[in-house]
């Protein structure tokens, strides 16, 4: 049995599914962008007492799964969300979910994904993908992430969906309970409620140093301290993961600051401010300098650079990041909201 | 970023998919543009597993020495730790940690050696020798 779902692809992962199943239940106005502003997604936190893959823990965006329950909460969409301690509930429950029409969304593990190429196969727990059939004893898989539709076997969607380690799903899945249209009015609140949590989540004193845009300061500071305590080799090693985490699948970062440009000129369409469109200036401004800093990291990591100016640099890109961030946050914060 | 700036290095995953990128136009308006992968992406994704080989490397040489059991050597090889090790078999961690001494592994039993091979995909005699059969 296959259900009536378009794939459609996206940049970011949970983006993706939040749009293809809301597009599903009747929101026919939601774009990536959109749900990724509705849903607050833009962040930034480091983490130094943690590590992952012997690295640094940095991560560009909001807690996995807080995109779609966001952007389905501020559209007043009721949501079903369930996770498994059984393997063999978790894969009836699918199944029942697909024969009531419902497309759903699993979070997965990376490690024993089929479809992806071996060299980005790490133990990574939160990706996302969306389950639209099952045809004997296969099920039918639209990732946003690819270009085209998958075929997994049983067995290989229930090793994705109990993957473990840090973050393990546990089978969990999740849909729009109901499908409805969204009124222009709801997409508007919605794009206000979002740029407003967001500005908390970066720019508020209650954020700590540790994330936001202090974060973004803090681990500047911290890269020009790399060199002498590390030493270059594992400084180098260190910068290649804040790169992994910034550009690769499932994280992004610098992309994350080019989709949330594109989310403020989408709302300007709902929300005529010129003061939106001006931000999304400040928002590819910002995107363009991780970019640079990303190329002076991998000069870095590949032995092209490495004296302590060329980390000073990189910490001085990082820290002229914060300051456009912060700049564009706090225009935001200070729009007059008719 | 620039839509005709969106990078085309053919990375790992450009052979598999394209990504998408979004980038702005000439009137500087958002769109979407398909990029092959970034040649400081993969640069930074090889780093990453050259470092995972020389973990590999270190751990082999660690059992050899008789200072770590051969579970070391297929927990690196898997990109694995104690943690994600301990998920997969349904021990402990502080189990799979004290497993992890060669005297503790040479005296687990046959069942719980069979665990581990399970979740390495190797025979139990495999494991104990560190053989691996690249299938």
């Amino acid at each position: 049995m296959k259900l009536d779902f378009e794939h459609l692809q996206a940049a970011h992962c949970e983006n993706g599914v939040t749009m293809s199943l809301l597009k599903n239940a009747g929101v026919q106005q939601i774009t990536e962008p959109l749900a990724f502003g509705i849903g607050a997604g833009l962040f930034f936190v480091y983490l130094p007492l943690l590590k992952i893959n012997n690295g640094p823990v940095i991560a560009f965006r909001t807690l996995p799964g807080l995109i779609f329950k966001r952007t389905c909460k501020a559209l007043d969409i009721p949501v079903v969300r369930k996770k498994f301690r059984s393997k063999e509930a978790a894969e009836a429950f699918l199944n029942e979910c697909l024969a009531g029409g419902h497309p759903v969304g699993c979070q997965v593990g990376v490690y024993y994904l089929p479809y992806f190429p071996k060299e980005y196969r790490f133990h990574f727990n939160a990706h996302n993908l969306i389950v639209y059939g099952t045809e004997d004893g296969n099920y039918m898989v639209s990732d946003p992430v690819m270009e085209g539709t998958n075929v997994m076997t049983a067995y290989e969607l229930e090793r994705v969906r109990f993957a473990k380690g840090a973050l393990a799903p546990n089978g969990q899945l999740y849909y729009p309970k109901e499908t409805k249209a969204v009124t222009k009015e709801q997409m508007k609140m919605g794009i206000k409620g979002g740029i407003k949590k967001n500005v908390f989540n970066m720019i508020s004193p209650f954020t700590g140093p540790i994330a936001g845009v202090n974060g973004i300061r803090y681990t500047g500071k911290k890269i020009k301290g790399w060199r002498d305590k590390l030493g270059l080799k594992e400084a180098g090693l260190y910068l290649a993961q804040l790169v992994r985490m910034q550009e690769e699948i499932g994280t992004g970062g610098g992309g994350f600051r080019y989709i949330y440009g594109a989310f403020l000129q989408e709302a300007y369409a709902y929300i005529p401010n010129d003061e939106l469109l001006e931000t999304s200036t400040q928002f590819t401004a910002s995107g363009d300098l991780w970019r640079t800093a990303a190329v002076q990291a991998a000069g870095i990591y590949k032995g092209r650079l490495g004296s302590q100016e060329d980390f000073n640099t990189m910490g001085d890109y990082l820290l002229e990041i914060a300051e456009i961030e912060k700049k564009a946050f706090t225009a935001l914060k200070n729009i007059k909201w008719q | 970023m620039k839509k005709e700036d969106v990078p085309q290095d053919l990375g790992a995953l450009g052979k598999i998919t394209k990504e998408v990128c979004y980038a702005t136009d000439a009137s500087g308006k958002y769109t979407t543009q398909l990029s092959n992968g970034w040649d400081v992406k993969s640069t930074a994704l090889a780093t990453a597993w050259q470092q995972v080989e020389k973990r590999i490397a270190a751990a082999k040489q660690k059992v050899l020495n008789n200072e770590a059991s051969p579970l070391l050597f297929f927990m690196e090889k898997g990109l694995m730790d104690i943690q994600i090790l301990a998920g997969y078999t349904g021990f402990w961690q502080w189990q799979v940690k004290r497993h992890l001494k060669p005297e503790v592994f040479n005296t687990l039993s046959d069942k719980k050696l069979q665990k581990y091979a399970d979740v390495f995909n190797v025979s139990v005699p495999d494991l104990k020798t560190m053989t691996i059969n690249e299938a």
